[in-house]
């Protein structure tokens, strides 16, 4: 039970927010609350506009928190100054649906992007970017710019330059949206295999059914309500009620 | 190499600029015709004062005295040689020479054309014009009917120095006499004189018969050696009525620069250039930048997401503002060199480049690319690293 006196990677209580202001304000997730332990691999799934993105980007501390309270690796995001903020940013790896690479950067230079903000000696630096974009199958690709690279390859590159600053968690939207179904997989199960070797934290977002069985856990969300996973059934179950009427 | 040393950063701006090829091209093309502007505004200026006052400087004595109503070789007032006489009395006073100037008719012995040409009438004895074809030819000028013509006129006024040089003997008619040229000397013509004629006071009052002997233009003074100029002046202009003034060599020449720069439109006009010139860089640079970050936009929202500080990305901007200003520069500076040689052939017109102008010129490009950055990082602030999801 060593866990245990470990910190969890991500700590919701109570979260609360809303989008707009005075009249317009819609509240876009409702009392959240989650936790989520070092090293697990969570997928969040659900409906287009439940509330997915905008609670992965408050967990990215790339939002600020209105209601509740959100701990990152041990930093309370309420109330956290800009600072705070930018410094939580750079424990977490990001992947994106697009994979947001820098255009006018080789495949290498982009991975590099990653250590340009960490202490890194230039020979560290090269080992590990080297050995990452290997780890992702793209040793021989290394000073490709993106518009040379496939899809999957760009998502490749994307996961090594998340990856080799070795952060504590990593947060992916939807990576495998735009990729075709073998890609798509393989391109996850990298993601997968390299986090375990790191002992990284993954929240996953996707709606991909196919890469679901990758999860240690899956949160399902709807309307702004995270659901338990024995509520899922229910809820499918109101569904077809109501279909059937 | 040190193993522990540190990861060299990345030159991302650089790395920006250099993939977009045309934006890079484009913007030094832009830059580099901004900066060909302001040189030749600038050039234009510098060729004006120098021109303006190569006359002053090529008079052999320390103190110049003028009409108190003179102000610029093309606003001239005369006054008695009798006050030149009276100043050669003050104590350090080596000795004086008067100097008529005039705009005469000249003849073009090729075409016949008639076109003033700025005459000036010296004492051939006297050594008071410090250029070597005068020096070297004055002497001469004590025969009647004969003058010295300026190599560095325009064409107008016929090919002299051409047919001089090769051994022609020049003859023309001024004023129904006919005059012989007898050497060359090397004045530029500035934007209020075309061409000079040098002569001796004997037939330059031949020449231009509607001017009265012993009443003269400018008196230049020789002082001896050691003598204090601002003892001689001070103790001048108290001897001295009002209706002369007299002034250092330089001041003279520095009055003719006023003269052009306020009391002309001439001054005015090329600043004004200069300063549009700016605004054109200006313009083209925040398009390119602005264009750029907008562009890019998505890839900082990016960056910021990872963790990377607002500064980082101002920094990328700015370094990529004075890296344009770098590139066009070499370019403008290039051109512009070629253009001041043409303009020089085309209008005899003195065009340098001196290392000030250089220096000055650079300073404004990279204020000018900096300006432009300033207003087009405000763009940055739009990429917001939660719109990136």
């Amino acid at each position: 039970m060593m866990l245990n006196s470990a910190a969890p990677a991500i700590s919701i209580a109570q979260l609360n927010h809303y989008f707009g202001r005075g009249a317009l304000r819609k509240q876009v997730l409702y009392d959240i609350n989650l936790q989520i332990d070092r090293g697990e691999i969570i997928i969040m799934t659900g409906p287009s506009g439940s509330g997915k993105t905008t609670l992965l980007t408050l967990m990215g501390s790339l939002r600020s928190l209105h209601e509740g309270s959100l701990n990152i690796l041990g930093t309370e995001l309420f109330d956290a100054s800009k600072e705070q903020m930018l410094l939580t940013r750079r424990n977490i790896g990001y992947i994106f649906q697009a994979h947001n690479l820098l255009g006018f950067l080789t495949a290498y230079q982009n991975v590099e992007m990653a250590l340009e903000i960490q202490d890194v000696t230039a020979v560290e630096a090269d080992e590990r970017i080297r050995e990452m974009l290997a780890a992702v199958g793209l040793e021989h690709r290394m000073d490709y710019y993106p518009s040379d690279l496939s899809g999957g390859q760009k998502q490749r590159v994307a996961i090594a330059r998340a990856l080799v600053s070795q952060p504590k968690i990593i947060l992916a939207d939807e990576p495998t949206a735009a990729l075709d179904k073998k890609s798509g997989r393989d391109v996850v199960e990298i993601m997968e295999k390299l986090a375990r070797e790191q002992g990284c934290t993954i929240l996953l977002v996707t709606h991909d059914n196919r890469i679901l069985d990758l999860a240690d856990r899956i949160i399902y969300m709807e309307d702004g309500y995270l659901v338990n996973r024995s509520d899922v059934a229910a809820i499918v179950q109101r569904r077809f009620s109501v279909l059937r009427k | 190499m040190n193993k522990l040393a540190k990861k060299k950063p990345l030159f991302l701006s650089w790395l920006q600029l250099r993939k977009g090829r045309a934006r890079l091209i484009v913007a030094i093309a832009g830059i580099s015709f901004a900066d060909v502007l302001m040189f030749l505004q600038m050039g234009f200026r510098g060729a004006l004062f120098s021109s303006a006052v190569e006359f002053h400087n090529s008079l052999n004595g320390e103190i110049i005295m003028m009409s108190g109503r003179s102000r610029s070789l093309i606003s001239l007032d005369r006054f008695t040689e009798r006050r030149l006489y009276e100043a050669a009395g003050v104590a350090g006073v080596a000795s004086v020479s008067p100097i008529y100037l005039n705009p005469i008719q000249w003849r073009n012995p090729d075409n016949k054309e008639i076109w003033d040409i700025y005459a000036i009438g010296i004492n051939p004895e006297h050594d008071v014009m410090n250029l070597p074809g005068v020096v070297a030819n004055r002497q001469q000028l004590r025969e009647p009917d004969t003058a010295l013509f300026n190599s560095g006129s325009r064409q107008e006024f016929g090919a002299i120095a051409q047919q001089f040089e090769s051994g022609k003997a020049i003859a023309t008619e001024i004023n129904e006499r006919q005059v012989r040229v007898r050497g060359l000397f090397n004045l530029s013509p500035t934007f209020g004189i075309n061409a000079y004629l040098v002569t001796s006071d004997v037939n330059f009052l031949r020449m231009a018969n509607f001017r009265r002997k012993g009443l003269i233009d400018i008196g230049v003074i020789k002082l001896q050696p050691g003598a204090d100029v601002d003892k001689v002046l001070t103790e001048m202009r108290a001897r001295l009525p009002s209706d002369v003034k007299v002034m250092t060599r330089d001041d003279y020449a520095k009055a003719e620069v006023a003269f052009w720069s306020a009391s002309t439109p001439v001054g005015y006009t090329f600043d004004l250039g200069v300063v549009i010139a700016f605004i054109v860089g200006a313009v083209i640079v925040y398009q390119i930048l602005y264009s750029d970050v907008t562009d890019h936009l998505p890839e900082y929202a990016t960056l910021k997401a990872m963790g990377f500080r607002d500064r980082y990305l101002l920094v990328v901007v700015f370094q990529e503002s004075l890296i344009l200003a770098a590139l066009g520069f070499i370019p403008g500076t290039l051109i512009a060199l070629g253009i001041y040689r043409i303009t020089n052939i085309a209008t005899m017109l003195p065009m340098a480049m001196d290392l000030g102008r250089v220096i000055f010129v650079f300073t404004l490009t990279a204020i000018m690319s900096s300006i432009s950055a300033a207003i087009a990082v405000r763009k940055l602030q739009t990429a917001d690293p939660a719109d990136i999801f």
